[in-house]
């Protein structure tokens, strides 16, 4: 595993042992588990999420959500995946393969 | 996406008008320690090994948690690995899909255990350390074991188990806050807690040996900053100024009876681990009402919650739902009035029984008093 400083699209992005992606039937949305903290995703970031599995590059996301969201232009979308995921990467909840 | 956290505590992005969904519970398996930290957030009066709940009563709890809406269950104590069911426990609990965290002062514990509750789902673990220098350390904890923490520290990380180091940083060991910053980096640390003494029970006997002065937090302050810059995406820092010299109180676990509980080695259920200290109240026990209960109805998790119970100057204070008047505990026992603002916050009639005490921070420190079990 390695901890990242900076995201490229070429990464393989997934979350380290102690970050966990689960739904909550609760509060009926997706969560990120992790020590003291739980984020509470928006649609856009459980559809990011759900992609993020240590198999798949920054790049092979942003096309699946590109094929999925046609509206939203793929640079726009490779730019919000990036932020979103580098803001996770910055407190160390995304690593790479 | 919403962050819900700051430190300790979770903050709420929105309202709810509701029932409340909790996100943590905090399980205290047991007030056994061989440790004696000054500033130990314990009640005074201790729990003892015959009056501690059964295995089934606390599987029991962590499955209706689940069903309340709790996220996450933080294993602590005392020392939670003198339970020689703690394996069963965590494992329960990660199948049922709650996050675990095992909060430990690592003294007890071997890798052959370490690798069993890797085995059971354990999710994190986080290790206290008192100081860096060994001696201090042990002088702060009253035992010999800074050793032993330290590798500890090594077979978390070499069984795969994420590491996050707390330490309860004052004014006897703030000048090596850079040191602890390097070893947690060392020990491969994903988090380093820099926590602060709350002044209740224990820790209130040894306020004056551990106030920091204003310029010790300075320094502290510009360190953590560097640091954060420095091990970007390395290791997190969590650091908050104390609430001593801070003008507003903060939020006390995301106000009370908001989104966390906890339970102690017998089975009661408040709405913070410190709540025994406000005296007056009575506070139910899994024995006799089930978890959901006692989170909805009961008259303690009752007590504090929202706004209603505020008299000035909270009551009309903007700040009202953001600190939620602050920490109960520290009112009640700073104060005598359970109903006061955080005597913390500027606007606080009762200020002034902080600043006393910091006005002697600079003096001679005085000696720890000590708790025995
Ligand atoms: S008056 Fe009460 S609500 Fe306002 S800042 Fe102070 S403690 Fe918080
Ligand atoms: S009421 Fe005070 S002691 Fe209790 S959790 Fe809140 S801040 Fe801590």
């Amino acid at each position: 595993m390695n901890k990242l400083t900076k995201l490229e699209l070429s990464h393989i992005p997934k979350l380290p042992r102690h970050a966990k992606l689960r739904f909550d039937e609760a509060r009926k949305k997706w969560i990120i588990n992790a020590p003291e903290r739980v984020f509470e995703l928006d649609e856009i970031a459980a559809e990011v999420m759900q992609l993020v599995n240590g198999n798949i590059s920054i790049n092979s996301i942003v096309d699946s959500l590109h094929n999925k969201f046609k509206e939203a232009s793929r640079e726009q979308i490779s730019k919000d995946v990036i932020i979103m995921l580098q803001s996770l990467a910055d407190k160390g909840f995304i690593v790479s393969e | 996406m919403s962050e819900i956290s700051q430190d300790k505590s979770f903050s709420t992005p929105e309202k709810r008008s509701k029932t409340l969904i909790p996100y943590a519970m905090l399980c205290e398996l047991t007030h056994r320690c061989p440790l004696a930290c000054p500033y130990c957030s314990n009640p005074v009066q201790l729990e003892l090994k015959s009056n501690e709940i059964s295995t089934d009563l606390w599987k029991k709890a962590l499955s209706d948690a689940v069903k309340i809406g709790i996220l996450q269950a933080h294993f602590s104590g005392g020392e939670p690995t003198a339970r020689k069911d703690l394996e069963e426990l965590v494992s329960h609990a990660s199948k049922i899909g709650l996050y675990t965290n095992l909060i430990t002062s690592g003294v007890l514990i071997n890798e052959d255990r370490l690798k069993k509750l890797y085995d059971a789902g354990l999710d994190h673990v986080q290790v206290s350390i008192q100081d860096t220098d060994p001696e201090n350390s042990e002088k702060i904890a009253g035992f010999k074991g800074h050793q032993k923490k330290i590798t500890t520290c090594g077979l978390i990380r070499k069984v795969g188990l994420p590491l996050t180091i707390n330490s309860v940083m004052h004014r006897q060991n703030l000048h090596n806050l850079k040191d602890m910053i390097n070893l947690a980096v060392q020990l491969d640390a994903e988090r380093l807690e820099v926590a602060q003494v709350q002044y209740y029970g224990w820790a209130l006997k040894n306020q004056t040996a551990f106030l920091p002065t204003r310029k010790q937090l300075d320094d502290a302050t510009i360190i953590v900053e560097e640091a954060r810059k420095k091990y970007k995406g390395i290791l997190a820092i969590d650091y908050v100024v104390p609430d001593y010299y801070a003008k507003k109180p903060k939020s006390c676990m995301g106000g009370w009876g908001r989104q966390f509980l906890n339970i102690t080695p017998a089975g009661k259920v408040l709405p913070c681990h410190a709540a025994e200290s406000l005296d007056f109240l009575n506070f139910e026990n899994l024995k006799e009402k089930s978890l959901a209960w006692i989170w909805e109805h009961s008259e303690s998790f009752n007590r504090f919650r929202g706004t209603d119970w505020m008299p000035e100057p909270c009551r009309s204070c903007d700040r009202r739902e953001i600190d939620w008047g602050g920490c109960r505990c520290q009112a009640f026992a700073l104060t005598g009035n359970a109903d006061a603002a955080d005597p913390t916050c500027e606007f606080s009639p009762y200020r002034k029984v902080l600043d006393e005490p910091l006005s002697k921070a600079g003096n001679k420190t005085p000696e720890f008093v000590y708790r025995k079990f």
